[in-house]
């Protein structure tokens, strides 16, 4: 069982293996790619997103976490029609708040990993929109409410999957 | 400088991660107004994604193909059946719609109308997606190796799809009409207006530019009015599912996508389009309503007589008699069949729901309908290869010649000796069937 404490010398720092470090992303990535095709709701999920917060909150190192984002991120816009960059920005801010939190909170217990997700959720769109409308004038309308789902939506999936994720944990 | 930094090394650091990835973003967008060739960087992504993408598409098909070809064939019988009958309902119906195709071209041809016909196409199988819900794409099997290019229309029998925006050697990225970047040119069916077709933020279709105080009626086919260059014209797009008051004196007009965009697994890629005047019929024409003849063996051959009292007793059928009079100028003028094929005259005694219907309203049917039979020009597509309409122009009733109207009719009714059918100036009157039909023409041919 992780023991995490408020106190940065006395927080638990994680790391990965290669594999798990490479495969699951691409595996998310993947998969939000596929299943979309068959599932059509599942679009509302953002498993490359969830897969960055969990990495950055396990390693609660602010550059590994950007790093993360950022690559996940732009591997992501290139599978999409639009600009390269979209992604990679808000994943890298993404990553970037996720570690810097996670090193300074609790992050391991259930309501704390639904609340973290649900507002990065929130912080990830809203970089999203911020740069896809302002910088790259893609015609992108703001929805609280879908905004709102979605994010409780990928709470939820979040939730579990940082569960089944944490058995790949290793302690540093 | 250097304390600073240190202090603030994660900062900085997300700071420059972000810089360069904002300058990435302006770079693209200023080139994106030239020809954007595909980055490396893209199809490297691609090339490590889809191979499992098609994987898994061929093990799914071929599990689901194995299942439903050689174990699961409940009901093959009875749905063979129901088959079976449904083609030959089709094929009645397909004579009907060869000879409204054949006007069109006629018309066409008279009005030296240019259309586009698709010349080929290449079908390919979606195997993925872009898999966000701010973006509507998909990704297809086909690349620039089976000659796929940019800007290429993607649609399915059912409506257009959307166009092909990044090629790879073996797949291509095809952004959906649905998507809020996406734009096509459509028009409504019926009334002929011309609007733009995009997607919104979610997944939805509008047509815009179609100002308020025109009439939108819920239910109307929408239609590609090829003013975009992508799409041909006349292929479909959807119906209209919300018609409301938008901004700035235009109508919001919410349409449903003809083709199901979320549940796509076939698409055709149209690879190549041919624009040429059609070209008129000349002689051999066989009228459609003698195939039908000859296809229908259980309806007897009738004297003319007798069909002419028919056709004289019916008002639907004066009706359809004095619109087949009033066409009647360029069939005469194509081949002179009219003029010694009694089925001419009987052809709307043989058919009087849908074949009276469709031989006499063509004119007026052939500046709003599209023209399904001409799929026989089209290499791949079937129906919607053909789908090429007239403009409201064409118009047999705004064609000022006095030739085509009621100077032709008697011409018409001189030639067809044994015809039912009254001069165009006299079974115009009548609406509801005359108390003593005439049943012989007379001949008000001043020539």
């Amino acid at each position: 069982v992780p023991i995490t404490y408020t106190s940065g010398e006395q927080i638990e720092v994680y790391r990965f293996s290669i594999p798990v470090t490479v495969g699951v992303p691409l595996l998310a990535l993947f998969l939000q790619a596929f299943l979309p095709r068959r599932f059509p709701f599942f679009s509302i999920f953002d498993l490359p997103l969830l897969v960055t917060i969990f990495f950055a909150m396990a390693r609660r190192n602010p550059i590994t976490g950007l790093l993360t984002g950022a690559a996940i991120g732009l591997v992501q816009d290139m599978l999409g029609p639009y600009p390269i960059g979209l992604y990679g920005i808000a994943k890298t801010v993404v990553g970037y708040g996720a570690s810097s939190l996670g090193a300074k909170l609790d992050v391991e217990n259930v309501g704390a990993r639904f609340l973290v997700t649900l507002g990065f959720y929130l912080v990830h769109a809203a970089v999203y929109f911020g740069v896809a409308r302002y910088m790259v004038s893609l015609t992108l309308n703001w929805s609280w409410s879908r905004g709102i789902l979605a994010g409780l939506a990928n709470a939820v999936v979040g939730v579990g999957l940082y569960f089944l994720l944490d058995k790949f944990k290793q302690r540093t | 400088m250097e304390s600073v930094l240190g202090r603030y090394r994660n900062l900085t650091i997300l700071v420059g991660v972000l810089f360069l990835q904002v300058l990435g973003l302006a770079v693209q967008v200023k080139r994106s107004a030239d020809t954007e060739n595909t980055r490396l960087i893209r199809i490297w992504a691609v090339d490590l994604i889809t191979p499992f993408e098609r994987g898994l598409v061929w093990a799914q098909n071929d599990s689901s193909n194995i299942w439903h070809n050689y174990f699961f064939l409940r009901g093959v019988r009875a749905e063979n059946r129901q088959l079976r009958e449904q083609i030959e309902q089709m094929r009645l119906e397909e004579v009907r719609l060869s000879e409204d195709a054949t006007q069109a071209h006629r018309l066409q041809s008279l009005l030296a109308f240019k259309e586009q016909f698709i010349a080929k196409t290449v079908a390919a199988q979606v195997i993925g997606s872009s898999g966000s819900d701010l973006s509507r794409s998909i990704y297809i099997d086909k690349g620039s190796n089976d000659g796929i290019g940019p800007d290429m229309a993607v649609i399915t029998a059912g409506g257009i799809v959307g166009k092909v925006l990044h090629v790879y050697p073996s797949t291509s990225l095809v952004l959906m009409i649905n998507d809020q970047s996406s734009g096509a040119g459509a028009m409504l069916e019926k009334s002929r207006l011309q609007g733009v077709l995009r997607g919104t933020p979610n997944g939805e279709l509008v047509l815009e530019r179609v100002m308020s105080d025109e009439t939108v009626g819920v239910g109307e086919t929408v239609l590609s009015s090829g003013g975009d260059q992508i799409f041909p014209k006349g292929l479909p797009v959807g119906t209209v599912s919300k018609v409301s008051p938008g901004k700035e004196m235009f109508l919001n007009i919410q349409v449903k996508p003809a083709a199901d965009l979320s549940r796509l697994e076939e698409v055709l890629v149209v690879t190549e389009k041919r624009e040429r005047e059609p070209v008129a019929e000349s002689g051999g024409r066989v009228r459609a309503a003698d195939i039908l003849a000859q296809r229908l063996p259980s309806v007897p051959n009738k004297p003319a007589e007798v069909a002419g009292a028919a056709a004289a007793v019916s008002g639907a059928t004066i009706t359809a008699a004095k619109e087949m009079s009033a066409r009647a100028k360029p069939q005469v003028s194509g081949s002179g069949k009219l003029a010694t094929a009694p089925a001419a005259g009987t052809a709307a005694a043989i058919k009087p729901a849908g074949g009276t219907e469709a031989s006499g309203a063509a004119l007026k049917k052939v500046a709003q309908k599209t023209a399904a039979g001409d799929s026989a020009t089209s290499d791949g597509l079937g129906s919607a290869g053909s789908n090429t309409v007239l403009s409201g122009s064409s118009h047999p009733s705004a064609n000022p010649d006095p030739n085509h109207g009621a100077n032709a009719a008697p011409k018409a009714a001189v030639n067809s000796a044994d015809s039912s059918a009254k001069p165009a100036d006299e079974v115009a009157k009548p609406v509801s069937p005359p108390p003593n039909p005439q049943p012989a023409a007379t001949d008000n041919n001043p020539h």
